[in-house]
C-alpha cells in the first residue's frame, strides 16, 4: 500500500481504537468525583508534551517481542512491533490526549440538570448516559475524532521507533517524506505527499469546526 | 403524606442549609427569598443532593438514588431533552407506559410533535410537569412552577396544578417565593430564611 492510503487506514483505525476509551476517559474525567481523576488526567495527557519518540520507545518497551505483551501478541498472531499495528498503536497514543480533550468539553457542555431530570424519571446513570449524554455530546465526540485522527496522520517520532519506516506496511505519509529527503530525485515525490497531507488536514479541521458548530447548536435549542 | 426531613449542608461557598422538619400534609408549601435554600431542600428530597435523612410516609428514601425514590421533581427551567420531541420528553420515564389523559388534562396535545426549542416558557413548564406525573411518582416536586410567567399564564397554571391535585390526590412540595401563591395550593407552609426554617403556618393533615 502506498503512503496516503496506508496514512488513512492508520488514521481510521486508530480513531476507531480509540473512540470508545476516549468516551469512557472522558465521561470519567467529566462527571466521576473519584479522588484518583487528576491522576488519570496526568497520564492521559502525557503523550501530548511527552517527546514523541519517548512515546514511541516505551511502546517498544511494552510491544517488543522479547517483552511478555509482545511475545503473547505474537503467540496470537498479532504482533505490533515493526508490524502496521504498530503504526496504528503509535497513532492512536499520541491522538489519545486531543481526542479525550474533545470528547471531555462535549461532554462538559451537557447540562447536568438534563442527566438530573432523566435520574429522577428512572433512569439510572448508564443509561442516562446512553439516552441524554451520549446523544447530546455526539456531534463534539466526532468533532474530536477528526482532530484525534488528523494528528495520527502527522505522526512520526513514535511510529517510526514503534512500528519502523517499512514501505507498504508501515511508512505512512511522513515517513515516506523523511524516506525521500536522500533518495535522488525524492524532490517531486515530497511534494505530492506534502499537498496530501495539507489538504487531508484540512479537511480534517474544518470537520472538526463544522461538527463543534453543530454541536454548539444542538445544546443551544434548549437556552 | 407524612414527611420527615433532616437536612444538614453546610457548603465551602458559606451556603448552609440545616433543618429537621416532620410534617403531614397533602400539600407543603415552601416559601423564601431566593438563596434562601428552598431549591437545594427539593434537590435533597428528590436525591440529587446528598447529606439528608428522607422519610416519606414511613419510606426511608435516604439511601436510594434518585431513579428509585419515584418521586417527580420539576426544576425552575423545566429541563427538558432538547434532542427529543414533546412527545419523546413526555414518554421519557421507564415508567411512562401511554400519555393517557395528561396532554389534554395540561393542554399540550396540540405540541406532541413540536421540539422543546420551539415551545414557550409556560409551555415547557406544562411539558415538564407532564413528564413528572407519567413517570408514576408517588410525590411531585415543584420549583417554582410560577416564577416568570405573565399573570394570565400563572392564574392558568395554578388551576392546573389545583386540578391535578384533586384528580390525582398527589402529594406535593411547592417552592416559591410568593407566599400568596402557595397559600392557594397547598395547606401547611414552611417559610425558610438562610437556611433555615423560620415559621410555620396552616394544619396539619388533608
Amino acid at each position: 500500500m502506498s503512503a496516503v492510503p496506508l496514512s488513512l487506514a492508520v488514521g481510521f483505525a486508530a480513531t476507531l481504537f480509540s473512540l470508545v476509551p476516549a468516551v469512557g476517559v472522558a465521561w470519567f474525567l467529566e462527571r466521576s468525583r473519584s479522588a484518583v481523576r487528576g491522576l488519570v488526567h496526568t497520564l492521559v495527557m502525557m503523550p501530548l508534551v511527552l517527546p514523541p519518540v519517548v512515546v514511541g520507545y516505551l511502546l517498544l518497551k511494552i510491544f517488543s517481542p522479547r517483552g511478555a505483551v509482545g511475545r503473547a501478541l505474537v503467540a496470537l498472531h498479532c504482533p505490533v512491533a515493526f508490524h502496521w499495528l504498530g503504526a496504528v498503536v503509535a497513532a492512536a497514543v499520541v491522538g489519545f490526549p486531543l481526542f479525550v480533550q474533545a470528547v471531555a468539553l462535549a461532554m462538559k457542555a451537557v447540562d447536568p440538570r438534563l442527566e438530573q431530570a432523566s435520574r429522577t424519571l428512572g433512569c439510572p446513570p448508564v443509561r442516562t448516559f446512553f439516552r441524554i449524554t451520549l446523544p447530546l455530546a455526539w456531534p463534539g465526540i466526532l468533532a474530536g475524532a477528526a482532530v484525534s485522527f488528523a494528528r495520527g496522520l502527522g505522526e512520526f517520532g513514535a511510529t517510526i521507533i514503534l512500528a519502523g519506516r517499512i514501505p507498504g506496511e508501515t511508512e505512512t505519509i511522513p515517513l515516506a517524506i523523511y524516506g525521500e529527503l536522500d533518495a535522488p530525485g525524492g524532490e517531486g515525490r515530497i511534494g505530492g505527499l506534502v499537498a496530501a497531507s495539507v489538504v487531508l488536514c484540512f479537511v480534517c479541521v474544518v470537520l472538526a469546526r463544522t461538527l463543534d458548530r453543530r454541536h454548539q447548536r444542538r445544546l443551544e435549542l434548549d437556552r | 403524606m407524612k414527611l420527615e426531613v433532616a437536612v444538614s449542608i453546610r457548603r465551602a461557598s458559606g451556603f448552609t442549609l440545616e433543618m429537621s422538619e416532620r410534617c403531614d400534609a397533602d400539600a407543603l408549601g415552601v416559601v423564601g427569598p431566593s438563596g434562601s435554600g428552598k431549591s437545594t431542600l427539593l434537590q435533597v428530597i428528590a436525591g440529587l443532593e446528598s447529606g439528608a435523612r428522607v422519610v416519606v410516609d414511613g419510606r426511608d428514601l435516604s439511601t436510594l438514588p434518585p431513579e428509585r425514590r419515584e418521586i417527580g421533581y420539576v426544576p425552575q427551567d423545566a429541563a427538558l431533552f432538547p434532542h427529543l420531541s414533546v412527545r419523546r420528553n413526555l414518554l421519557y420515564s421507564p415508567r411512562a407506559t401511554s400519555l393517557d389523559d395528561v396532554p389534554s388534562a395540561l393542554g399540550i396535545e396540540s405540541l406532541l410533535d413540536r421540539m422543546p426549542r420551539n415551545l414557550s416558557g409556560g409551555e415547557r413548564r406544562r411539558v415538564a410537569l407532564g413528564r413528572a406525573i407519567l413517570s408514576r411518582p408517588r410525590l411531585l416536586l415543584l420549583d417554582e412552577p410560577m416564577s416568570g410567567l405573565d399573570e394570565g399564564r400563572r392564574r392558568e397554571t395554578m388551576g392546573l396544578i389545583r386540578d391535578l391535585k384533586r384528580r390525582t390526590g398527589l402529594p406535593m412540595i411547592l417552592v416559591s417565593h410568593r407566599a400568596d401563591e402557595v397559600a392557594e395550593l397547598t395547606n401547611r407552609l414552611l417559610r425558610i430564611e438562610a437556611g433555615r426554617v423560620v415559621g410555620r403556618e396552616g394544619r396539619d393533615g388533608a
